[in-house]
């Protein structure tokens, strides 16, 4: 589990074992390894890039090549217990549409994301006056596949107004956890654990 | 040496039994290459009516293991056969599948018992419109049934019976060899435990159809048909069966690739002929393929498979539902498309995923990238290999 992505690893911890676990942007399967080996979960994933996909099968592990804008829609409702959208939303057309997707599959979502409105975004574009690259945010704008840059504030605003329930949520700076008050500003990178 | 009547204890007995038996298996006459038998049936047909006996051609390569559980069934396609990895009898070439099959590769003889029988309908020795009929003793013609893919899965599950297999490890198959492997485990729900579906459909679209039926035209209205009874005389339906093969060989690349490959070049000479003969590349290529086919294939056969093929939707044998096609099995399912395929396009196999995903089953779908249209599952394709090793391993780790 060390090796795990902090954000990934706080979610690996929280999912029940034995449970039924759809991995929207799965990657290359790190998380839906750790959780078969480790959690005994069924986990299916969904990931964009080919080789991603290939390097998940070579695993072992189940993965579907498609897109969270588009293929989520061929899920049943209630098919799993629960649905991770770990580090994907800032990358999809509609991160609202694919978030009540998440609920209407999975009894319950993971949602993971980097925080735009972290305090060394904030300097960079205060006083740079130029789009932040970070250790998170790694990629120039033209480039980035982050096309919804998000706060921690704005998601917390998003989920209200839809009237999602907020069960959980751990707030990382690096690999450290920090308080929920002061988050939008301190924290790099939240995890939400959501339902309805 | 079963009858020895060397006293022992019952240990060194048993251990002498079994190493026999091993030594007993290796020699089963039921295993290898070049197999052929022939099975009493009655197997009965979707058609209504039954065909027996039924004749099969196979192969075999590797060991089944002990507990019989390394078997691995190769479904061929629509011209394949059952040589997937030992050279053809007539002609000469190496196996039509040894990309995926032999030492070294994603199915290999070293771990797995693999099996690759001809379809039924088909001319390379299992029942089909060239066979003797045993009421007659003259060839079938179109007096052999019209068949079904799930009557070729059957008369597969009956080999299966007789080569003592109960369960496959995978069935592995592309193009009508993937429509197979999907019907293996709506149809045997027990007997399959991995289905590998490659550059595959659920159901033949209305093009798919088009084309099939623009080729059976072309070999009825060749003069030498006669209604498919031209065994007698060795005069077959050459030139119709060609043509066939001409326009099914297009659907089998993509355009790029023609143009890549042929583009408008001509044909041994610096200028047009104003005549027509094959001035252009691409027409000289596609009359070789016609004319080469012909004398491998038997034109009846390419008939009743392509009717098998147009007859095939899947989601009609269950009820309307796709998805309910699966409800049954356990299985672990791969699924492979190429992006230039316009034969079956990825969005066939898509439209798989998501009945598999509705069903629970546990399903892994790849779009790889090639140029070479549907016909990029036969050559070299290393992203595939790649995903169809990890694929299997994974179900012989557990």
């Amino acid at each position: 589990m060390n090796s795990l992505r902090p954000d990934l690893a706080i979610i690996a911890r929280n999912v029940a074992p034995g449970s039924r676990v759809l991995d929207v942007g799965c990657g290359d399967g790190a998380l839906m390894a750790e959780l078969r080996d480790h959690r005994d979960v069924d986990a299916r994933g969904l990931e964009l890039d080919p080789e991603n996909v290939s390097a998940a099968v070579a695993r072992g592990l189940s993965v579907i090549q498609g897109d969270a804008d588009t293929d989520l829609a061929d899920y049943p409702d209630r098919s799993f217990d629960y649905a991770i959208l770990s580090q994907t939303l800032q990358t999809t057309h509609r991160p609202d549409r694919v978030l009540e997707h998440l609920l209407r599959i999975g009894g319950r979502a993971f949602v993971s994301f980097p925080n735009f409105a972290h305090w060394r975004v904030r300097l960079s574009l205060l006083w740079g006056g130029r789009m932040p690259v970070t250790r998170l945010l790694p990629v120039a704008w033209y480039e980035t596949p982050n096309i919804h840059h998000v706060t921690v504030d704005d998601f917390r605003a998003l989920v209200k107004e839809r009237g999602i329930t907020v069960e959980g949520a751990w707030f990382l700076n690096g690999d450290k956890l920090t308080t929920a008050a002061a988050a939008n500003f301190r924290a790099e990178h939240a995890v939400f654990l959501l339902n309805r | 040496m079963w009858n020895s009547s060397e006293p022992s204890t019952r240990l060194v007995d048993k251990a002498r039994r079994a190493a026999l038996a091993r030594l007993a298996m290796s020699d089963d006459q039921r295993f290898g290459l070049a197999r052929h038998v022939i099975l009493p049936g009655p197997l009965k047909l979707d058609g209504g009516g039954a065909l027996a006996p039924v004749e099969i051609a196979y192969e075999t390569y590797g060991t089944l293991n002990a507990d019989r559980s390394n078997a691995i069934l190769i479904c061929h396609a629509l011209t394949g056969d059952q040589h997937v990895a030992s050279t053809h009898p007539m002609t000469g070439k190496s196996g039509w599948w040894t990309r995926l099959v032999g030492a070294g590769l994603p199915v290999d003889p070293a771990r797995h018992f693999i099996i690759c029988a001809n379809v039924l309908g088909s001319c390379m020795g299992s029942s089909g419109p060239g066979t003797i009929d045993p009421v007659t003793g003259s060839p079938y013609a179109m007096r052999f049934p019209v068949i079904t893919i799930r009557d070729m899965v059957r008369a597969q599950a009956m080999l299966l019976d007789h080569l003592g297999i109960e369960r496959l490890f995978a069935v592995v198959g592309g193009s009508m060899g993937g429509m197979q492997t999907l019907s293996w485990p709506a149809t045997f729900p027990e007997r399959v435990g991995a289905v590998v579906v490659i550059a595959s459909t659920a159901r033949h679209s209305a093009q798919n159809i088009a084309f099939h039926e623009v080729g059976r035209q072309a070999i009825m209205a060749d003069p030498n048909w006669r209604g498919g009874a031209y065994y007698a005389d060795g005069a077959p339906p050459a030139a119709g069966l060609a043509v066939a093969r001409m326009a099914a060989h297009i659907t089998y690349l993509s355009e790029a690739g023609l143009t890549e490959k042929f583009g408008r070049r001509l044909q041994a000479r610096d200028a047009k002929s104003f005549g027509f003969d094959a001035d252009f590349q691409i027409e000289s290529y596609l009359r070789h393929q016609g004319l080469s086919f012909t004398d491998r294939f038997d034109a009846n056969s390419y008939l009743y498979i392509t009717r098998a093929m147009d007859y095939f939707d899947l989601a009609e044998e269950h009820g309307g539902t796709l998805a309910n096609a699966f409800k049954a099995t356990r299985a672990r399912f791969c699924l492979l498309s190429f992006d230039t395929d316009w034969l079956y396009p990825t969005a066939e196999s898509r439209a798989i995923v998501h009945a598999l995903n509705a069903a629970g089953a546990p399903v892994s779908f790849v779009e790889l990238k090639s140029p070479f249209g549907h016909d990029a599952f036969l050559l070299e394709a290393p992203e595939m290999n790649r995903i169809i090793d990890g694929f299997l391993r994974a179900g012989e780790a557990r």
